[in-house]
């Protein structure tokens, strides 16, 4: 820092501007007046005494435009210390004053990275391995139930590196610096254009500086000065030691928690709240001695049927006749050319996914699964002697009904009477492509 | 505003004139004495808090017994104004980041209030899912942390889910509001009179002193956190819509859930803020910097985003059809033509209907059209969470789980209290804070290129 020869002013001076600085008596002034008519001062709070040293000059510009040709002049000119202030980011001025552009983004990407990992490990850790927590058993780990969790907190890391990042790098919270103490400065976040170069600067002096920022086109140049002791820097006592004391009492809490996990005690959990903990009933799968059979399940109560559930007629509904699968047709199921198209409409979209339209066995499920190198065949329904071509009509209907071994069932899809009528169909096609040449009706025989 | 030598240097000084304007109209907001009409609106606001007040009382002190849930009826109120609330918050997020990222410069009229809005909306809502645990005070519960009861949270539960998106949610907003509010802040502290304000908008400030190299890092910084917060407020009301789709319950098992949310949230949150905004540029003499245009733009979005709500409401009814799922389809018809076919055709009417008169321009333009079209849009949003809630419930699959749901009043006042808590916090705001961002207002004006051609 250069001290600048200023024996000559005292404390007293600072209402008005000492007459012995150039730059405010030559210096355009920006046709302000002296002292702006919104009653902030130039010339306020300016004066300096013995104790108080240059920290730079700030000169004010009228426009973005001229404050980003004044950035390039002050920078070609090889200054490194300085810094424009304006009361919106203006375009343009990186290049001009030769901002590099911040690493911000980096930092915010491993900031990101490590949300992921952690968040990740956080839900395996906890989930899988500390405590494997069975659900309806599912495996304990399972990556797609745990995206959304992992995917919040890499956005939530990214977001707290972002900002905490900026102000780090930008070194806020800075609650006072220099430039404060100039009045003038207050139209940083209003309609001012400054551009401050620092003392500190190695190409920094006084005149030559001054006379640059004029050329530059500066209206009006003012000198800054601070405090030259340091203790007049650095934080009052009182609020550092109230920081302190703020920080111990904010470890209270911290510190009871770890002393209670350190020691064991024979002592039952505090219960706060006792809510609902002990309560005199019985879970389901819970033994209770005072019943028959000793287990807190009661049963569905014998003869018990659901709203519109009777469904009495074994033969429609389950396709069972006298304890054996039905082998003719229910009454209701009426055989006709109508109820043969309406099983065929279901069958090609229920069955032959898998089955194919030939009921073969092929359909594009399988197809797929062998295309990618696998073996998945659906039953072939229409093999001569198969066991599905011998099997009681009521049979094939269960099978639609309540599927089997990887099939399943299609009760809850398909109405009684259209599983009959697909029962009809798949008969038909295994007539069809089964059936001896004599059985052809008269006239389609091969000649 | 001019003096005389300013004028002389030309369109140079109406720049800076310009900037001025531009910062007394909007700090005098903040920093000028209480106008007339606050008064009585935040009166009223703080009496509808109180219900909040009152009705928290008597829940925490009762039980959950005081509202109507009840066994077949487990999520009803409480749930559809969770939803309800989150969804209008969505509409900040979308302005600040996602029109940011299209470079949609109106938003800068508007994104200031907007972000406000989503986070008192997002404090509103984050009460009802605390409250209907039952044991509110159990919910640090959902924070994983060590314990003594050896136990961890269930990740795998969309429940969870939502934990981590709320919070996240919250954290981001608040802090991208703040952020962007800091160079304002500034203004506000060199321009208050009041040591007190001078102090308290000095610390709120950080120091701001509009550095170029600080500006640098703070755009930087803005223009990430616009890029991370276009695919978390995706995912936030996606993650909210998986409550209800991983269930296994017909009428909410749907994949469309979703992109369905997204939507209507966006559409709810553009119709609260148009609800806010249309009377504070008039309350507040803001006018210019909200123009009636950027009014009209809001409107325009509603009728696009009313029209994704309206094709989801008849894709889902179809699906429920074409599934062949009788289950499914049993839902749809109660839904549309059940004991709760009033609340359906509210639902449709206010979210289909109603934002068709925007295709009209003078509704677009008329204050007190807009607000009442936005108002009952509200109504009608408030009312498609119920209806997915209620109706999907009201008809479970054993007769036994079969009921119809009624409010009780302590469902009703807490309702009131949360908009009272929503009003209060955004009175507070429009009373103290930079109500529109000033700096980005200035950044995208045209006087920003001012003097640029001198090089
Ligand atoms: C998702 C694929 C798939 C669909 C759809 C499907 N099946 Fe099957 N089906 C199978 C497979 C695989 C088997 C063989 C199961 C086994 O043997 O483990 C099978 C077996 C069968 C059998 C033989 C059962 C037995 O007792 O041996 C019949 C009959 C049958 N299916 C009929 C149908 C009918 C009728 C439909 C339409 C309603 C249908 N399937 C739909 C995959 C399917």
């Amino acid at each position: 820092m250069t001290t600048p020869a200023n024996d000559d002013e005292t404390p007293g001076a600072a209402d008005a501007p000492p007459p012995d600085r150039p730059g405010h008596a030559d210096g355009p002034d920006g046709g302000r007046g002296d002292d702006g008519d919104d009653g902030r001062g130039t010339g306020n709070g300016n004066g300096h005494g013995s104790d108080e040293e240059l920290h730079g000059l700030l000169a004010e510009f009228e426009t973005p435009g001229a404050l980003i040709a004044a950035a390039r002049k002050v920078r070609n000119a090889g200054h490194t210390e300085f810094d424009c202030y304006s009361p919106f980011p203006v375009h343009g001025i990186d290049p001009a004053m030769g901002i590099k552009a911040t690493r911000l983004p980096i930092v915010v990407f491993l900031g990101g990275l490590t949300g992921l990992v952690l968040g990740t490990l956080m839900q395996w850790w906890m989930n899988a391995y500390d405590w494997p927590w069975n659900v309806a058993g599912k495996p304990t780990w399972s990556i797609p139930a745990n995206v959304p969790i992992s995917y919040e907190t890499t956005i939530l890391l990214s977001v707290l590196t972002t900002f905490f990042g900026m102000w780090a790098a930008n070194k806020l919270p800075q609650v006072w610096h220099p430039f404060f103490r100039l009045d003038r400065f207050a139209r940083v976040t209003d309609d001012g254009f400054f551009l401050g170069v620092e003392a500190g600067d190695k190409r920094f002096d006084l005149e030559q500086t001054r006379q640059l920022l004029v050329a530059a086109g500066a209206t009006h140049i003012e000198e800054c000065y601070v405090d030259a002791r340091p203790e007049a820097r650095t934080m009052p006592r009182w609020i550092m030691a109230a920081m302190a004391v703020l920080t111990m009492v904010a470890l209270i809490p911290v510190a009871l928690v770890f002393k209670a996990r350190a020691t064991k005690s024979p002592d039952p959990h505090w219960h706060v709240f006792s809510d609902m903990d002990y309560q005199p009933k019985l879970k389901s799968d819970q033994p209770f001695a005072d019943f028959a059979d000793g287990r807190a399940n009661r049963g569905e109560l014998p003869g018990t049927v659901a709203r519109g559930q009777l469904k009495a007629d074994d033969a429609y509904y389950r396709g069972i006749a006298g304890g054996q699968w039905l082998t003719g047709l229910p009454a209701q199921v009426e055989v006709s050319e109508a109820t043969l198209a309406r099983g065929k409409q279901r069958y090609d979209i229920y069955c032959a996914p898998c089955h194919g339209f030939d009921g073969a066995g092929m359909g594009i499920v399988p197809a797929r699964v062998e295309a990618l190198g696998g073996a998945w065949p659906a039953r072939n329904l229409v093999e001569r002697g198969s066991a599905v071509i011998t099997m009681p009509n009521g049979q094939l209907y269960n099978t639609i009904s309540n599927g089997y071994n990887t099939m399943m069932g299609y009760a809850s899809q398909m109405p009684v009477a259209d599983r009959w009528a697909v029962v009809l169909y798949v008969r038909a096609l295994q007539r069809s492509q089964n059936a001896a040449e004599s059985e052809l009706p008269a006239g389609s025989q091969v000649r | 505003m001019a003096s005389p030598s300013e004028a002389a240097a030309g369109s140079d000084g109406e720049a800076q004139a310009v900037f001025r304007g531009i910062t007394d109209d909007v700090s005098r907001v903040a920093l000028n004495p209480t106008p007339k009409w606050w008064w009585p609106a935040f009166g009223v606001s703080n009496l509808m808090l109180l219900c909040l007040v009152v009705s928290l009382y008597h829940l925490f002190t009762t039980g959950i017994g005081v509202w109507g849930n009840n066994n077949i009826q487990g999520w009803a109120w409480d749930i559809t104004n969770f939803v309800f609330w989150i969804g209008i918050g969505h509409a900040g997020t979308l302005i600040s980041a996602v029109l940011y990222l299209f470079r949609q410069d109106w938003r800068t009229s508007i994104n200031r209030s907007a972000e406000a809005m989503t986070i008192f909306a997002v404090a509103a809502a984050g009460i009802f899912p605390i409250i209907h645990t039952g044991r509110p005070w159990f919910a640090w519960w959902m924070i994983p942390h060590p314990n003594d009861m050896g136990m961890w949270p269930q990740f795998r539960s969309p429940l969870m889910w939502d934990v981590f998106a709320i919070s996240t949610y919250a954290t981001t907003s608040i802090l991208f509001w703040y952020m962007g509010m800091v160079p304002d802040l500034a203004t506000l502290r060199d321009r208050a009179k009041e040591r007190w304000k001078q102090v308290g908008y000095g610390l709120l400030a950080l120091g701001w002193r509009g550095s170029a190299r600080q500006w640098h890092r703070y755009e930087r910084a803005y223009l990430i956190l616009a890029a991370l917060s276009t695919p978390l407020v995706l995912s936030v009301h996606s993650v909210v819509s998986f409550d209800f789709a991983t269930s296994q319950n017909p009428g909410w098992h749907t994949t469309i859930f979703p992109p369905y949310f997204v939507a209507g949230a966006i559409f709810s949150g553009f119709a609260m803020v148009a609800t806010l905004l249309v009377p504070l540029r008039h309350l507040c003499g803001l006018k210019h910097i909200i123009k009636e245009s950027h009014i009209e733009a809001m409107c325009k979005i509603m009728i696009a985003t009313g029209l994704m709500v309206g094709g989801a409401y008849g894709i889902e009814i179809f699906i429920a059809w074409y599934s062949g799922n009788a289950g499914e389809w049993f839902t749809f018809r109660n839904r549309v033509l059940g004991e709760y076919s009033w609340a359906y055709f509210a639902m449709v009417s206010c979210n289909v209907l109603v934002p068709q008169f925007f295709w009209i321009r003078k509704c677009r333009t008329n204050p007190w059209i807009v607000v009442g079209l936005c108002i009952l849009i509200n109504v009608g949003m408030w009312f498609e969470r119920f209806v997915i809630i209620a109706t999907s419930l009201a008809r479970q699959a054993m007769p036994g789980m079969w009921g119809y749901f009624s409010p009780t009043r302590w469902d009703v006042l807490t309702f009131i209290g949360s908009f009272g808590l929503f009003f209060t916090l955004f009175l507070l705001f429009a009373r103290f804070l930079p109500v529109i961002a000033m700096a980005e207002v200035k950044a995208v004006s045209p006087e920003a290129h001012a003097g640029k051609d001198h090089h």
